[in-house]
């Protein structure tokens, strides 16, 4: 009953706000898990939305599928330069200024800049490597997962999510395996605002990132030194692109790979427990034919869209459904929202593991900013659900699940689980 | 209707009938051809339908065009002369016979 009128409440909070008072950026709707009610009504009503005052400044809302396709593939008008404020809403995160710290990488670059930098580190996610990686990921995910205790509640975010994902970054940059769990806490602090639960301060946030780039200058420098090896570091250190990048470029690439294989995989990690849990009809269905699991691992990482938004400066007017978006303004593309669009996906808001097309979901974005690590995602995804599906009957979700306060990360902070044998 | 032959890395071939007018990306998804996994949708804006043409047939699809098709390429895996993104080229009877090799993987 209460549940029941919580969400009533809501639904009449998101309906009843003027088109004009709407602020999709406050992280509290996103922890209160209710965001998803402001989208529907923006992609009705007002789906390419102007809002004149937040937290961090005003801001236009980009809502459908189609309108998020149309800006993250119009690169010449939509830049990513993190000297432009970057790719988050909040200009703090990657620029000096307001209180962070310049943390220019390659996802906060246009070409050519980007497409340099971006090649030097893209081989690690090839093909051939990812061939080489599967062996040694599906060893681990075995591991973890048969230290689990069976029947006995416990939190799957630190034990499974967190721990598989930071060893995989390990692995990826070959990171001193004993401290990987710096890698987990760096990844939170870089996206991290004040008052959001994991920093007070700017400063605090600062000082832990110089940490980070004193750690990873010290990786820097015995790499740099040796021959060639097939880790990121190493790819770094000798790419004619990036090898002679300066130590803040060098953190700020090193900080968007942390984040980049880490909060996104994790919830994705996460958001398929509870989604099969909610949802015990697809879980009937993957148990009868865990083939499945090929169509659902992009069905989890839509159905979770672990980073909500990413966003662009326009460096030119553009017309846009309508509305004119002027030079200098700040865009975000909603992936969350174009991912429950129904004009594009068939019965958005369900979880549905046997879709036909199910890799057409924005959680990766689009152009040439498309996550350059999304074949990787889809194989840990993927081997975790094999492995699951050998040991256990079921994953019990036994509470309610706590949301990150993050209009970023969309994700998880704990999840209560019982494992049945 | 245009008659198209994929070919995989290994060698194995695929036939398609495909009626003019959809692209070779849509001709290879409906065809189960495997190797062409299309995420976008067919708008190239993520190089998961990279194709080489067969030498034969490049004057006929035309190179790899400026813009978003070049700009991806960019990122897809052993790119040559001959690649292209399946979903830009369109399908016509001048494509009659058209042979399109598939890389190793989609990146």
């Amino acid at each position: 009953m209460t549940a029941l009128a919580s969400t009533t409440a809501v639904a009449t909070e998101a309906e009843s706000l003027p088109l004009d008072r709407i602020d999709v950026s406050r992280a509290e709707l996103f922890e209160r898990n209710v965001e998803g009610d402001y989208f529907a009504r923006l992609r009705r009503e007002d789906p390419v939305h102007y809002c004149a005052e937040s937290a961090y400044g005003p801001y236009w809302s980009i809502t459908t599928y189609k309108d998020i396709m149309a800006v993250d593939t119009n690169h010449q008008v939509f830049s990513s330069d993190a000297g432009l404020g970057g790719i988050l809403i909040d200009d703090n995160i990657q620029k000096s200024g307001g209180g962070g710290i310049d943390l220019p990488n390659f996802i906060g670059m246009d070409p050519p800049q980007h497409d340099e930098q971006r090649k030097a580190v893209s081989p690690i996610v090839a093909p051939a490597n990812l061939a080489k990686l599967e062996g040694t990921i599906r060893e681990r995910v075995g591991r973890v997962l048969d230290g689990l205790p069976v029947g006995k509640e416990f939190d799957w975010v630190p034990e499974v999510s967190i721990e598989l994902t930071t060893q995989m970054l390990a692995t990826l940059f070959d990171f001193p395996f004993e401290d990987r769990r710096k890698l987990t806490r760096w990844s939170d602090v870089t996206v991290a605002e004040p008052g959001s639960g994991i920093i007070d301060s700017w400063e605090q946030r600062n000082n832990e990132l110089m940490d980070c780039a004193n750690y990873f200058q010290r990786l820097w420098n015995e790499r740099v030194n040796t021959d060639p090896g097939s880790d990121l570091i190493s790819m770094l250190a000798h790419s004619p692109a990036t090898r002679n990048m300066t130590a803040e470029n060098y953190l700020g690439n090193v900080v968007l790979l942390i984040v980049g294989g880490n909060d996104t995989t994790r919830n994705s990690m996460t958001g398929g427990v509870l989604a099969l849990h909610q949802n015990p009809a697809e879980f009937a269905k993957l148990k009868a034919n865990p083939a499945l699991i090929d169509s659902m691992v992009p069905e989890i990482i839509r159905w979770q869209t672990p980073l909500a938004h990413m966003r662009r400066t326009a460096v030119a007017d553009a017309e846009l459904g309508g509305k004119t978006i002027k030079k200098g303004d700040k865009v975000v593309m909603w992936y969350v929202s174009g991912n429950r669009d129904d004009t594009a996906i068939d019965r958005p808001d369900e979880f549905i593991i046997d879709r036909e097309r199910p890799r057409q979901h924005l959680s990766f974005g689009f152009g040439i900013h498309r996550c350059v690590g999304n074949r990787l995602a889809e194989m840990q995804l993927k081997i975790l659900w094999e492995e699951i599906l050998k040991r256990f009957s079921r994953i019990e979700v036994t509470g309610e699940p706590v949301r990150v306060r993050s209009n970023f990360v969309r994700g998880y902070a704990s999840l209560p689980v019982k494992l049945h044998g | 209707m245009p008659h198209i032959k994929y070919v995989e890395a290994n060698g194995t071939e695929y036939a398609v009938d495909a009626p003019a007018g959809i692209t070779a990306m849509e001709a290879a998804v409906k065809n189960g051809v495997p190797g062409i996994d299309g995420d976008c949708g067919g708008v190239a804006a993520c190089a998961t339908c990279h194709v080489y043409v067969d030498p034969a047939w490049l004057a006929k699809t035309g190179p790899a065009a400026d813009g978003m098709e070049k700009d991806m390429l960019e990122f897809a895996e052993d790119v040559r002369e001959t690649s292209r993104l399946a979903c830009q080229i369109k399908l016509d009877d001048t494509l009659d016979g058209l042979v399109l090799k598939l890389p190793e993987k989609q990146h």
